[in-house]
């Protein structure tokens, strides 16, 4: 609750942001216990504005993602905090209310999207589907507006590839297809799970534009969800840095890759290869993430720190304020430079 | 100047595909590689890179042009001579799952390619203690000799890949996008190994990636491929940073850099690859290079060399030569 | 004070997670254990197997003792002897004993059966996936023309024109059976051949044996073992569907089917003479595919974890359905 205060009376904001995630935490079941797949994740995203959640694979990003639109599996619970989207706490309302705001306020592009895509039915079908359930309009009327769509993201002649099916598109038109499925109904945020991991560089750039376009045309918050720290130089307005479940550092992305103040995203920042030239040794963090299942007291990244102490072992350090809009969760943030 | 380890002229490579139509995967390929070298191939996908490692590992037989491996073409080779032949290519595959069959133990993958090279350890003692120095060459344990894949993370089973491309003491190492499929902290554990590697024993690689900032990191020349053609190829500062051809500098342009706050105007070209079932006439990049005039459509683009920095080519009937300019920040 | 953040080798044991080192046979015996219901069937079959290999040595005497006296007596009663206790047939012969004797035959033409199609189906089979080509298509075609005749009526034509011994009963199954392990082996050898590690043993020049033995046959045999476990259970029945027609096991050997086919005139008076040997054969079939079903659990390393646990604990962890909550 302090962190949304603390949000509200800041003065340099330009609008209040349309999603806040607060204190969010997901338990998952597993054979070997219960596992804490995102532990006490805070972010708010504004209208007009692109935040990256950047970390590596198991980090619980796409976790954070899932929980937020629903599709946790079953064996995975929302065990505390909250996500206010247009003043409404999704994980307090019923299901009713949550299908209503799926697609209309919040919406989600995934990473592949032959799997997002159902082979059987024609895109136009699948375009539509958004328009017929939630404004009830007549199958001839969601047509028309799906090839308006389908215009607007860039698909050449859709009125004839309005019949084809995904597997007739190459993997650049179909996350154009998933993309417009997202924009379809206007909303409010919308989340990007890897959208561009698996296109070629050129088509990202595409795909990345036009994004970006839609954004402004439609001012919707985008939370991009990424492994790629170049893309999140380039693409995003902040960031929130996340390692074995926890956020471990937030701020402006121009701020925060420049002056980390988290020993983990020094690191990150040296292992990208940029400038390096042949030859050059890359630093690399040593060692492994910990298994979820046995995270240690104290802080989650101790074990591959060079900067741990004994006070990093037996106290979790919490996400406090390391400058203006700035948080990052070490007990030691001003020795970030030296690593 | 280190003499050349492998030379191929103009290889060409088709495939039938239903419906009688003929899939030109590689259309006059030439490189050169030299000892401890590394080639970069970069290019995006239908540009051919899968189909040239698979020809270059000889899995695939060209349709025409020559291949040198140390003055000998492999292809003209057969049965045993061929299969000695073999141990000097060897390949790192892409996706550290897969490419593990999940049945066998670290160690049984690390010795199979001894199984059909028997006469290089004959007792099992030897090859136990074979096994034991790679996997410690590797940065694995000799303990981890009898773990299955599905016990190692995904960096741990590409270095165990990397340790059986090195069982048969090859002398050049194909990486098809060895660490796209790890993490950031893990690739960069995997690129120094690779280095490493290369420093102590001389293997030449030929480094396939998507990825630019990796290439650039790693390799000493880089061929650009574009369906099925290598349209620039040059040493590899002088591609990224003056590159001739327009797809190229495209293609600098779009990659995302971690300082690209301060980039210039990017390039966004206009539409997709085409099919390599049906490539455009003349200059195969025509369709969407901004720089196209209609000699492009009739004649293929000579081979325009950059006057000031040698050995660097590029295939264009309009090379930025003139321009410089640096698309990509020093 | 700068900290070097230099390439540090991964040790072993901290990242590897998984089971600890045990010794392979006592692990298969673990991951049975944890599975109650395939435990009990395997244990059933064990029994079963053990019967058909001592029975008849122990009460082969009794099976063809002929006491009229005693003919067509009910079960379950000692009154007539503790070997009577399943009941007599007609000629007075021990139905407990008759049917000990019987699990032989029926196993001695079931299982020689299931091997021979086991192993010459899925051999043509990898090797007609693995080369694919005019080979497969030829595979293929032969297995068309096998699979296109019924195959209990071939069954009956080929008997019928040769004599119906055990041997010939045996080969006929076994023919009719290669086309299910044939094209399930082509199949999965088929789509092997683009693996990843299949390239990988082609660049180090492994020829095709020997990828084949060592790639293609670990990954297709646990599905083959599954559907020959499957297929035991068919020819048993086929088998006893051959002697139940007349044209399979003949008196005075007997096997299940044909007991059943025997005590087909007496359903209304003596119900045991069918009754016994039909639910011998049901134990014996639902024992084997309850087996069959973990065989393929356990043989396949990605799925092994499930029984890893006791399976009260399983439930909870297996995938239901999602809803938008």
């Amino acid at each position: 609750m302090t962190a949304v205060a603390e949000r509200r009376s800041a003065k340099d904001l330009d609008a209040d942001p349309v999603l806040e995630v607060d204190g969010l935490t997901v338990d998952i079941r597993t054979i070997t216990g219960t596992m804490r797949a995102v532990n006490d994740v805070s972010f708010s995203a504004r209208r007009g504005e692109t935040l990256a959640l950047l970390g590596e694979s198991g980090c619980g990003k796409s976790m954070t993602a899932t929980a937020l639109v629903g599709l946790l599996e079953p064996v995975a619970d929302v065990v505390a905090g909250s996500a206010h989207l247009a003043d409404v706490d999704l994980f307090s309302v019923g299901r009713a209310k949550r299908r209503e705001m799926a697609g209309t306020e919040l919406a989600i592009v995934f990473q592949d999207a032959l799997t997002a895509l159902n082979p059987l039915y024609t895109v136009g079908t699948q375009l539509a589907e958004p328009f017929r359930i939630h404004y009830n309009l007549s199958a001839k009327e969601a047509k028309s507006k799906a090839v308006e769509l389908m215009a607007r993201v860039g698909i050449p002649q859709p009125e004839t590839r309005m019949n084809s099916y995904p597997h007739q598109f190459s993997g650049g038109m179909r996350q154009r297809l998933l993309i417009a499925m997202a924009v379809a109904l206007n909303p409010s945020v919308l989340i990007a799970d890897e959208p561009t991991t698996a296109l070629d560089v050129t088509v990202q750039a595409q795909i990345m534009a036009l994004l970006r376009d839609l954004r402004t045309e439609y001012r919707m918050a985008v939370v991009l969800i990424t492994h790629d720290l170049a893309l999140v130089a380039e693409e995003a307005d902040r960031v929130a840095v996340m390692y074995a479940g926890n956020s471990i550092e937030t701020g402006p992305v121009a701020e925060v890759f420049a002056n980390p103040q988290h020993p983990y995203t020094k690191g990150l920042l040296n292992s990208v290869p940029v400038n390096a030239r042949r030859g050059d040794e890359l630093k690399s963090i040593g060692g492994t993430p910990p298994d979820l299942h046995a995270i240690p007291d104290g802080c989650v990244y101790q074990a591959r720190c060079p900067l741990a102490r004994d006070v990093c072992a037996t106290t979790r350090p919490a996400l406090d304020s390391v400058g203006p809009n700035r948080k990052a969760a070490c007990h030691f943030p001003e020795e970030v430079v030296n690593v | 100047m280190s003499e050349k380890l492998l030379e191929v002229r103009d290889l060409r490579k088709s495939f039938q595909v239903p419906g009688k139509k003929k899939l030109c995967a590689l259309d006059g390929i030439s490189l050169d590689l030299g000892r401890g070298e590394t080639l970069g191939l970069v290019g995006e996908s239908g540009c051919g890179k899968s189909t040239l490692a698979r020809t270059l590992l000889m899995l695939e037989r060209p349709d025409s042009g020559t291949v040198r491996f140390d003055g000998i073409d492999p292809f003209s080779l057969r049965g045993k001579e061929l299969l000695a032949f073999r141990r000097r290519v060897q390949m790192v595959f892409q996706d550290p799952y897969a490419s593990l069959n999940a049945r066998m133990s670290a160690g049984d993958i690390i010795a199979e390619p001894w199984r059909s090279h028997k006469s290089l350890y004959k007792s099992r003692r030897d090859r136990d203690m074979r096994v034991r120095g790679l996997l410690d060459l590797v940065g694995l344990g000799a303990k981890a000799a009898d773990k299955y894949p599905q016990e190692f993370s995904g960096g741990q089973r590409q270095r165990i890949g990397i340790a059986r491309a090195l069982a048969l003491d090859p002398d050049v190492i194909i990486c098809d996008e060895p660490v796209s499929a790890l993490d950031l902290s893990v690739q960069a554990q995997v690129l120094n190994l690779l280095n490493d590697l290369q420093g102590q024993l001389g293997i030449s690689y030929v480094f396939i990636s998507h990825d630019l900032s990796v290439v650039r990191h790693v390799a000493d020349r880089v061929a650009v491929m574009y369906l099925g053609r290598i349209i620039e190829n040059g040493p590899t500062e002088a591609v990224f940073e003056r590159p001739n051809h327009p797809y190229t500098a495209a293609l600098m342009s779009a990659a995302p850099t971690l300082d690209g706050a301060q980039r210039k105007e990017r390039i966004l070209l206009k539409g997709e690859v085409p099919s390599p079932l049906n490539p455009p006439s003349g200059c195969r990049f025509r369709t969407r290079c901004w720089k196209a005039t209609e000699v492009c459509a009739t004649t293929t683009p000579p081979s325009a060399v950059d006057p000031e920095i040698a050995g660097h080519t590029a295939e264009c009937h309009h090379p930025l030569l003139q321009e410089g300019s640096a698309l990509v920040p020093a | 004070m700068s900290t070097q953040l230099d390439l540090v080798p991964v040790k072993p044991t901290t990242a590897i997670v998984g089971e600890p080192e045990s010794r392979k046979r006592s692990r298969w015996f673990q991951l049975l254990v944890n599975d109650r219901v395939a435990a009990a069937a395997a244990v059933v079959l064990g029994l079963v197997f053990l019967t058909a290999i001592v029975g008849p040595m122990l009460v082969g005497g009794l099976a063809t003792h002929i006491d009229l006296d005693n003919s067509n007596q009910a079960p379950f009663t000692l009154a007539h002897g503790l070997a009577n206790i399943l009941g007599t047939d007609p000629l007075g012969r021990s139905m407990l004993a008759r049917l000990i004797v019987a699990c032989r035959t029926t196993l001695s033409v079931a299982i020689p059966a299931v091997v021979i199609s086991a192993i010459v189906g899925s051999a043509i089979g990898m090797w007609a996936g693995y080369y694919r080509g005019w080979r497969e298509t030829v595979a293929m075609r032969v297995a068309d023309v096998i699979m296109s005749f019924p195959s209990l009526l071939l069954a009956v034509v080929v008997l019928y024109v040769f004599s119906p011994s055990a041997a010939n009963i045996v080969l006929v199954l076994a023919i009719t059976r290669i086309p299910v392990y044939l094209r399930t082996a082509r199949a999965e050898s088929a789509e092997l051949q683009s693996r990843l590690f299949v390239d990988a043993a082609r660049t180090f020049g492994a020829s095709a044996q020997s990828i084949i033995w060592r790639h293609v046959l670990p990954v297709v045999l646990p599905t083959l073992l599954t559907v020959a476990t499957l297929d035991f259970c068919y020819v048993m029945l086929a088998e006893s569907s051959l002697s139940f027609l007349g044209i399979g096991i003949q008196p005075p050997d007997i096997s299940w089917g044909l007991m059943v086919s025997q005590g087909r005139t007496y359903l209304h008076t003596a119900w045991w003479l069918s009754f016994f040997p039909g639910l011998a054969i049901v134990i014996t079939t639902v024992s084997a595919t309850i087996l069959a079903a973990w065989a393929r659990i356990a043989t396949d390393p990605g799925q092994r974890w499930r029984l890893t646990v006791p399976q009260k604990r399983l439930s909870r962890f297996t995938k239901t359905t999602k809803a938008l909550s």
